[in-house]
């Protein structure tokens, strides 16, 4: 039991990611620096969570009703999630400047397609084409902010997100960061019925589409997204309203707060990367199966960091690939475990790996060569120095029941 | 007199003449969550004192499980490997991980009670 007596003792029971984002360029003493609070921390508490570091930031891993539950009422009703910590920017161009052909020059998605109100998955990639970032763009609807971007990016890379995005857009466009803004996501079937009852205009929204509505003295910018393969929604908020705006959604019958233990549980049922673990910056786009966020005209026009490699990546084949993987009995494998192909020979390694409480079976992902990245190649993962065997398994693991 | 002992690890390990029963305490299950796995020692196997011997998962993370004395295994609990939230439901009596014959009883002396082990409990709040 010695690691549950570690986490008895304040280690957090989410380690290995804090562990990975302060080994990515967080200075020593910001390891030691306190923990900050998001504007629902003392929500947090009064519900009962189970509090931990993560990226910096005091956060709820689960509430009294524990991660399985959490799960599975997200899957069949509403889950309430605290996502405060992630980084909130709006990027504005300079007179004269493209916005969309600015950002692009960071990017490997198409900005420039974006329709007011569109939003987009992409990644901030390194010159090698690695992965510094994975994050969400929005074009603003109103003509008059036709020269923004509204940004949202992970909460362990968003000090390093906004210094690169400063610096190399420097003379072209000002970002602001949104530290006044809470962030909220309500996620499952039943989140449309619910937000509906708060702010009518929402069910409008198709799916990654977002705007501004004014409800009662609050600007809310609510996007149709989300982390866990449901219908659902993520809601900014202004930081001194969040806590009611919360209050309000749990209120409603369908609605429970969901901590980032189920957080992690959805999205890798969903196929979903958690950057630092399934991707980062010695991934590309292309190992992590992430081609799909590229248009072809940015496949074939280039002009973003690293797309001499990339293209030739798509060209040829990338050598390794990042897969969904399914054990063939209960036990889970976890990040890092090695995977073998059946003649013994090191083939890749798991990058996530739980439990999966809708399918009641293990499930993870990693990459592997790509020459055994086909779906029902059989496989071993070294678990506790045996092997466990398992097979690759198309993702998601679970149907995607987006809104389109 | 007691007849069951805790270690700083959270396993209790109750005795039936030489024979104890072993399993993690209530609140080890309360720490760890949702139990959707248990890994279980074959009978036979010869174990030192504080070897691992057993391994619990969450939804979350794994956990080893040691050796309160040392011994042979002459008994698991397999009904847990198909209900293993009986481990979350009963931690200190249905959901015991496996059996041990204690090859030196005098190893319980560095073992708590439960007075003292609630104290402990207590102390790392």
């Amino acid at each position: 039991m010695n690691r549950a007596k570690r986490q008895v003792l304040g280690i957090p029971v989410l380690d290995e990611a804090a562990l990975h984002q302060t080994g990515q360029g967080f200075m020593a003493d910001t390891i030691d620096a306190p923990l900050r609070y998001t504007p629902l921390h003392a929500l947090h508490l009064a519900l009962g969570a189970k509090m931990v570091p993560f990226a910096g930031y005091a956060m709820p891993v689960n509430y009294p009703a524990g991660i399985l539950k959490e799960h599975l009422h997200t899957r069949e009703q509403a889950g309430l999630f605290d996502v405060s910590h992630m980084g909130q920017a709006i990027l504005s161009a300079l007179p004269g400047i493209d916005i969309a052909a600015a950002f692009e020059t960071l990017v490997p998605g198409a900005i420039a397609e974006l329709n007011p109100g569109q939003m987009r998955y992409t990644t901030l990639l390194n010159a090698q084409g690695g992965i510094l970032d994975d994050l969400m763009v929005t074009r603003p609807v109103r003509p008059e902010h036709q020269h923004q971007l509204f940004l949202v990016v992970n909460a362990g890379r968003k000090t390093e997100d906004f210094v690169h995005i400063e610096t190399a857009l420097a003379g072209k466009a000002i970002l602001t960061r949104m530290e006044d803004r809470a962030l909220l996501a309500l996620q499952g079937p039943a989140a449309v019925t619910v937000l509906t009852r708060l702010v009518p205009e929402a069910a409008m929204l198709a799916f990654m589409h977002g705007r501004r509505f004014h409800i009662g003295g609050d600007e809310l910018i609510i996007h149709r997204c989300g982390y866990t393969g449901e219908d659902g929604f993520e809601i900014s908020v202004p930081a001194n309203a969040a806590e009611v705006w919360a209050k309000r959604l749990l209120a409603e019958p369908e609605v429970a707060p969901i901590g980032l233990g189920a957080r992690d549980s959805l999205r890798l049922e969903a196929g979903l990367c958690l950057y630092g673990h399934d991707i980062d910056e010695t991934t590309t786009p292309i190992e992590a199966n992430l081609l799909w966020s590229i248009s072809k005209r940015r496949r074939e026009g280039g002009g973003f960091p690293g797309s001499t490699i990339i293209q030739a990546q798509i060209k040829d084949g990338p050598k390794r690939l990042r897969v969904g993987i399914r054990p063939d009995g209960r036990a889970p494998a976890r990040e890092g475990a090695e995977i073998l192909d059946l003649n013994g020979n090191a083939i890749g390694h798991v990058t996530s790996g739980t439990f999966s409480p809708t399918l009641n079976a293990p499930i993870a992902m990693g990459y592997v060569n790509a020459s055994s990245a086909t779906d029902g190649t059989p496989v071993n993962l070294i678990v506790r120095g045996k092997p466990l065997a398992a097979h690759i398994a198309p993702m998601p693991f679970i149907p995607k029941r987006f809104h389109r | 007199m007691t007849n069951i002992f805790y270690t700083q690890d959270h396993e209790w390990i109750r005795l039936d003449g030489d024979v104890g029963t072993v399993g993690i305490s209530n609140y080890a299950q309360e720490q760890l969550g949702d139990i959707v796995f248990v890994e279980l020692p074959q009978p036979g196997t010869k174990i030192g004192q504080g070897e691992e011997i057993a391994v619990v998962e969450s939804v979350k993370a794994a956990s080893e499980i040691y050796a309160p004395v040392s011994g042979e295994i002459i008994d698991a609990n397999n009904a847990l490997e198909g209900a293993p939230v009986t481990v979350n439901e009963a931690a200190e009596s249905d959901g015991w991980f496996f059996k041990i014959r204690l090859a030196n009883t005098s190893e319980l002396d560095g073992l708590m009670d439960a007075a003292a082990y609630k104290t402990f409990v207590e102390g790392l709040a």
